[in-house]
């Protein structure tokens, strides 16, 4: 929220931003005009409130937005109207009357979570629009958290909202049924607003620390709206686990710390807890091999861990193997291969590795001639992991992991 | 004999005209139908919303999936069509869903355009 100078108008918009553009969004069943109103609301609030906040900030918004939108409809009627077209605008619902706690209704948030994660939207569509209605970012900050030009993010924010509008999309509760079928689309969203704030180690960039905090919201909001889904709660505590070894994953310089280097006392202990009982909640709702849920499961069994060398590793690899069977890819499959390593010897996780297929498809990837390198040391073949390492060193595109490998040569020396 | 006749056009190329030419073109359609019209040849016809409207179902196993665009598979062709009224797109999407061919080939749902 730039330039917003009032510190209880940008916290009651954050805090309240989702349900305040659904309420609108049900009114209005245009987006568009939803996100409009809100800004014109929001410089109104900020030329009025002063020192004096109204009681109840949230519904003050609403209200305002809500008379705005309607000036809006009735200035675009007008111009049709002088253009011959004849306009069939029905006034929407009125809200002066309504009392403050009635101008929301519960599944407000839900209906407007559920729009912006249409599988009708291409996916980064969805993920652009999620932060922007239901996180409430600015598009300006939404772009520089994807590395694209603001013009390129406004630009796909104005195609979703016209294929919202053209095709019909509805802004509507979506039943038991479909609230399954569809919270995969939800969760994918804030997994990859998750990635996208964690891939970056360097940690200098405040914007993509901000996506973690925010993907943490989301999926404590996906969980509040749906709290018997199971992937929801195995995404929650995943993320949860992962996040609360921020601190201790980047290093003074800005490096990368190994897992196994991390100082554990660095770990965020209260979001460990409830990622732990998360975790629990995830494997009773179901199903327990949910990806999310294994993932967050694996994620546990570091977090319980009081050291690197008391990990359970034939847990994670037995867990990385239930994995690789409902999620196969092949970066799941060099995790299995390292679990199997640290639990039984790097013999038998580099003749994982060495298998042709795999070798086939992670060729190119840094990350796997890394963990190579690594097991071939670990097995005494020094020469081979060098090797190993200078080839990672010329796939790699980041600072930080570039340090690291240049590090690793070092100390193999 | 009833016959689909399919149009196939690039969607960019209306862009490119001047008003003029998009003038002359709207105008030659109308021209057309009307001919069609008074000859009996015509059953329906409609245009369409472009294809970034496009939603393609499927059903595979039981379930339902809609990915966002166009149908785009030259395996298969266009073997049929529904014109259907439907309250949003999730109900045109169930309704496609229920379409046998959806079982073992994709139905694009595009809106139509209005007049």
């Amino acid at each position: 929220m730039n330039g917003l100078a009032n510190a209880s108008l940008s916290r009651a918009y954050r805090e309240n931003g989702a349900r305040i553009h659904a309420a609108l969004v049900r009114r209005f069943h245009d987006l568009d005009l939803a996100e409009d109103a809100v800004q014109e609301a929001l410089v109104a609030a900020l030329e009025q409130w002063g020192d004096t906040t109204p009681d109840d900030p949230a519904a003050w918004l609403v209200r305002t937005a809500f008379h705005k939108g309607v000036d809006r409809l009735r200035r675009a009627r007008l111009h049709r109207d002088k253009q011959g077209v004849v306009a069939e605008l029905s006034e929407p619902e009125a809200v002066d009357d309504v009392p403050s706690e009635d101008l929301f209704r519960q599944d407000d948030t839900l209906r407007l979570v559920f729009l912006c994660c249409h599988p009708a939207l291409p996916f980064e569509s969805q993920v652009a629009l999620t932060l922007r209605t239901v996180s409430c970012l600015t598009t300006a900050e939404i772009a520089r958290a994807f590395l694209v030009p603001e013009a390129t993010m406004a630009q796909r924010l104005v195609r979703a909202k016209s294929k919202i509008r053209d095709a019909g999309i509805p802004f509507r509760t979506p039943d038991e049924s479909e609230i399954d079928e569809r919270i995969d689309a939800v969760l994918s969203v804030v997994y990859l607003v998750f990635n996208e704030g964690y891939a970056v180690t360097a940690g200098q960039n405040l914007v993509r620390e901000d996506l973690c905090t925010e993907a943490l919201r989301l999926v404590r909001l996906v969980v509040d709206l749906a709290p018997q889904s199971g992937p929801s709660a195995g995404l929650r505590a995943l993320l949860l686990l992962t996040d609360a070894r921020r601190a201790a994953r980047v290093d003074a310089h800005g490096d990368v710390v190994l897992l196994e280097d991390q100082d554990r006392s660095l770990w965020n202990r209260e979001q460990t807890e409830w990622g732990l009982a998360e975790v629990e909640r995830a494997i009773r709702l179901g199903p327990p091999r949910h990806p999310y849920t294994l993932q967050a499961a694996i994620a546990a069994v570091h977090a319980r861990a009081g050291s690197a060398a008391e990990t359970r590793w034939d847990e994670i690899a037995s867990l990385y193997e239930l994995l690789a069977d409902v999620a196969p890819s092949p970066i799941v499959a060099l995790n299995h291969a390292v679990a199997i390593a640290m639990a039984h010897g790097p013999a038998e996780g580099l003749s994982r590795l060495d298998a042709p297929t795999l070798r086939g498809e992670l060729d190119g990837e840094h990350l796997f001639h890394a963990a190579r390198g690594d097991l071939l040391h670990r097995a005494g073949r020094d020469a081979d992991a060098r090797a190993a390492y200078e080839r990672a060193l010329s796939l790699v595109t980041n600072d930080p992991e570039r340090r690291f490998l240049e590090r690793r040569l070092r100390e193999l020396a | 004999m009833q016959y689909l006749l399919m149009i196939y056009v690039a969607e960019g190329e209306w862009g490119t005209m001047s008003e003029a030419e998009q003038k002359k073109f709207t105008g030659e359609y109308a021209t057309f139908t009307k001919a069609i019209v008074e000859s009996k040849n015509l059953q329906g016809g409609n245009r369409l919303q472009p294809v970034s409207t496009a939603t393609t179902v499927r059903v595979r196993d039981g379930k339902i999936s809609k990915t966002h665009g166009p149908f785009a598979e030259t395996r298969e062709q266009l073997g049929g069509y529904y014109l259907v009224d439907a309250k949003d797109l999730d109900e045109a999407c169930a309704i496609a869903a229920r379409i046998p061919g959806a079982r073992h080939g994709s139905i694009e749902v595009r809106p139509i355009s209005p007049m």
